[in-house]
């Protein structure tokens, strides 16, 4: 079985939780003798070997002039707006004409065009969703596949487009939706490429039971054909660092520092925790729209000594973190999954994760509060730090629940999908 | 003839409020008023008043000498009553004034604190006895554990303590091949021994509305019939159950009313059974053989053992945490530190913080306050750390 899977991000360059996924994903998919080609807007390079082959939109030649502008142009405008409901149709419209341009044709590309892509999530984020769209409809005719499977609303219109041209099944996997990302004011542009690629699937997988009932309740997708597969971890590849011994506690939270993931309530937590616990120290380490208004809070209430601001952090760094902290946090506010909460436990740190997270779904053991309950929250990270009992009591069972989350058993539900689509 | 004695353990705990850790020092309430009030007030309309009344009725027709029950009341759920329901200790009374009940001793809150010190426990156990003299006139010469835990040790405090018989699990590792129905003795002293019938028993008080069991419905003639045909010379049998089986774990839609009169109205009219008290089988009884128990027993879960209580770290942390106080507690008087030092030792708070919760926690869960293992452990270690400050700047 071979699979064309269209993705945004691979390690080592990632934002968040999608790319580790996928990397697992296909890595375990190796596992089970499927051949994967993952194409991500560019390659950097040193990105992991695996058993998978790797290909960068970028790479894709798009023979010229054929490809026009106006079939580009077409192809979006019906994306787009097709699937629009009425009074998004404005707003679809416009930004749709104006990303659809092709970037100016190089002089002398003898007959070949590459497009270029930054890979990151600027500015022109929709354009090169676009073109994304554009030079991975090339590949039609250049490799052969029986499964497309598309990850995040970021690729469902290349896959839809492929799907147009080849006939083939379209898996499209839900890693977030647009309401995890901004709650109750979706982006209407989004939400509409969301729409058009969960109804343009022959089947779609949900990151959690949490996300399925979105994918049912928020976009009318009829449940029988959607699958709930949980995420899983990577095996550690490396052994936690023993810390010098410390009275000084850590608390950390890690993650864009969006609404989705909560972290004001982290910081109201935090304001709590610190005139009842002096060795306390809280950690922020992501960054995001709310990181100014995080760190404004952080001064209001005079918590600056008591935080430190990281920004984001790359794997490697992660890691470290984790084994100078003593209980991580999760307080998302909508979480389609959260396999962060899964490195930590695999690096021996308690979590606690709201309510609202689809990891809670896997993790039974896990310290569980609904983000919005600052004062219980504060409560857990007290009793984790102050008393003796959970540590020894989490680490032995929530180990024991990491042990079951592997990515051979997610990846060979994800084998069985696709095979439910082939004749 | 067999003889049956019926056993009822009645017990309710003060259930703690949410509390957390910025409440430490600041405020010493504890309990949660509005929710034991309401939880003791819906049991009582479903479970202790009409299941009294039915007693009544049965004594009052077939007499004590054919009809009698025995009943555990723990000093917490007595407590409750006289704060909440008044009427259903009125009902109690008049009960225990028929002469048909006996009441059995046990420690004041049900707690374990056999485990943990010999005098916190025999202390507990005389202000038990203190309470039923007070509101009962009942002077108990029976002992049951709190959950039924038993083991050699304690059969040797409580012979100690001038009783002639204790309640315990007829578990298979304290019987072997014998059967539970014959009254036994304590290896360790001359102490009887009455031990719980669990098959029986618990087809009543666990499986009776349990669809997928193979024997529903339970009927009347089903049980009587099971109970007439055990072994003649096995005459005794031992039905322990919680009185909350009737009303609450099994609901009056079950049919648990009905079918518990029309047992006992069939086995008495068809003259196979008396219903005794454990009184009675020690004047009546003698010993079969002695039995050791090296290791604590208890009535619960199916390895009927402490784990239900002290079975994992939040738990073994807590109650050591809270047995570091006795020292600190017995050289205070302050009525509002004893009263909270007893009622903080309550088994149902450590058994809140069961494990077993997340697999099989039907039973686990009833009546349970917390919506996790995490926050049962956190809400009493925070109100472990105020009474420790109290202790500490109690004059």
């Amino acid at each position: 079985m071979r699979v064309l899977m269209l993705g945004w991000e691979f390690p080592p360059r990632i934002a968040g939780g999608l790319g580790v996924a996928c990397y697992g994903l296909v890595k375990g998919l190796a596992y089970h003798k499927v051949e994967v080609v993952f194409v991500m807007p560019l390659r950097t390079g040193e990105e992991p070997p695996d058993g998978y082959r790797l290909l960068g939109a970028n790479e894709i030649p798009i023979p010229f002039p054929s490809a026009s502008a106006a079939e580009f142009g077409e192809k979006v405008r019906f994306y787009g707006v097709a699937t629009a409901l009425g009074p998004y149709m404005e707003q679809i419209v416009g930004p749709t004409l104006e990303f659809s341009v092709p970037p100016p044709l190089p002089e002398a590309t003898e007959g070949v065009l590459h497009l270029e892509f930054t890979g990151r999530y600027g500015p022109d984020l929709l354009g090169e969703v676009y073109r994304y769209a554009f030079a991975v409809s090339h590949l039609a005719e250049r490799e052969t596949f029986d499964i497309i499977h598309a990850h995040d609303w970021l690729t469902y219109l290349a896959g839809l487009w492929l799907k147009e041209k080849t006939g083939k099944p379209l898996v499209v996997h839900v890693h977030a939706t647009e309401y995890d990302r901004s709650g109750e004011n979706p982006n209407p542009t989004i939400r509409a490429i969301e729409q058009a690629g969960l109804e343009g699937a022959d089947l779609v997988i949900a990151v959690s039971f949490y996300t399925r009932s979105v994918v049912v309740e928020r976009y009318g997708i009829d449940p029988a054909k959607v699958w709930a597969v949980h995420n899983a971890v990577l095996p550690k590849d490396r052994a936690p660092v023993s810390r010098p011994p410390s009275s000084r506690k850590v608390v950390t939270f890690l993650g864009r520092v969006t609404f989705q993931k909560g972290p004001e309530y982290f910081v109201e937590a935090a304001a709590l925790l610190v005139p009842r616990l002096p060795e306390v120290h809280f950690v922020m380490a992501g960054t995001g729209d709310l990181l100014r208004s995080v760190i404004h809070r952080v001064a209001q209430l005079r918590l600056g000594a008591r935080f430190s601001f990281t920004g984001f952090l790359p794997p490697a760094e992660v890691e470290r973190l984790f084994d100078l902290s003593d209980v991580y946090v999760m307080p998302s506010v909508s979480e389609p999954f959260g396999i962060s909460a899964l490195e930590a436990l695999r690096a021996g740190v308690p979590v606690i994760i709201s309510y609202q997270s689809g990891v809670a779904e896997v993790l039974p053991h896990a310290l569980k509060v609904n983000f919005w309950d600052v004062e219980a929250l504060a409560d857990l990270i007290y009793g984790v730090l102050r008393y003796k009992g959970i540590r020894p009591f989490f680490i032995r069972h929530a180990q024991q629940e990491l042990s079951q989350l592997q990515w051979e058993r997610a990846s060979a539900k994800v084998v069985e999908a696709y095979q439910s689509l082939l004749p | 003839m067999k003889h049956i004695c019926l056993y009822f353990q009645v017990h309710q705990p003060f259930r703690l409020r949410i509390y957390r850790f910025f409440d430490i020092g600041v405020t010493h309430d504890y309990y949660h008023e509005v929710n034991n009030r309401a939880l003791l007030q819906r049991i009582a309309r479903k479970c202790y008043l009409p299941m009294n009344a039915l007693l009544l009725r049965l004594i009052e027709k077939w007499g004590k000498e054919r009809f009698s029950v025995t009943f555990g009341l723990t000093g917490t759920f007595l407590e409750q009553l006289q704060l909440y329901a008044p009427e259903v200790l009125e009902s109690f009374q008049r009960l225990y004034a028929t002469g048909a009940v006996e009441l059995v001793a046990e420690t004041y809150p049900h707690s374990l604190a056999c485990l943990k010190s010999r005098t916190e426990f025999e202390r507990q156990v005389r202000q038990h006895v203190e309470l039923l003299r007070k509101l009962f006139g009942a002077t108990p010469k029976v002992f049951r554990n709190t959950e039924l835990v038993y083991y050699d040790e304690l059969a040797r405090w409580v012979h100690g303590l001038g009783f002639q018989a204790m309640l315990a699990e007829g578990a298979d590792t304290l019987l072997g091949w014998r059967s539970p129905n014959y009254l036994y003795q304590s290896s360790e002293a001359p102490i009887g021994l009455l031990l719980r019938h669990y098959k029986l028993s618990d087809d009543i008080a666990f499986r009776f509305s349990d669809r997928s069991w193979s024997e529903w419905p339970l009927t009347a003639e089903k049980m009587a019939n099971w109970i007439a045909s055990l072994p003649a010379e096995e005459t005794l049998v031992n039905l322990f159950m919680d009185y909350e089986t009737f009303g609450e774990h099994q609901w009056a839609e079950s049919g648990i009313f009905e079918f518990y009169e029309a047992w006992v109205e069939l086995l008495l009219r068809e003259g196979l059974a008396l219903f005794v008290t454990p009184s009675w089988v020690l004047s009546q009884y003698k010993p079969v053989a002695a039995l050791s128990a090296p290791m604590p027993l208890s009535w619960a879960d199916t390895e009927r053992d402490l784990t239900a209580w002290l079975g994992n770290e939040l738990q073994t942390d807590a109650f050591e945490t809270l047995y570091e106080l006795e020292a600190l507690v017995q050289k205070v008087e302050d009525p509002s530190i004893q009263r909270d030092w007893l009622r903080l030792q309550t088994s149902d708070h450590f058994y809140y913080m069961c494990t077993k919760f997340f697999a099989d926690g039907d039973v686990h869960k009833y009546f349970n306050p917390y919506n996790s293992p995490y926050e049962a452990y956190i809400t009493y270690m925070n109100i472990l750390a105020d009474f420790r400050q109290r202790l500490a700047q109690a004059p």
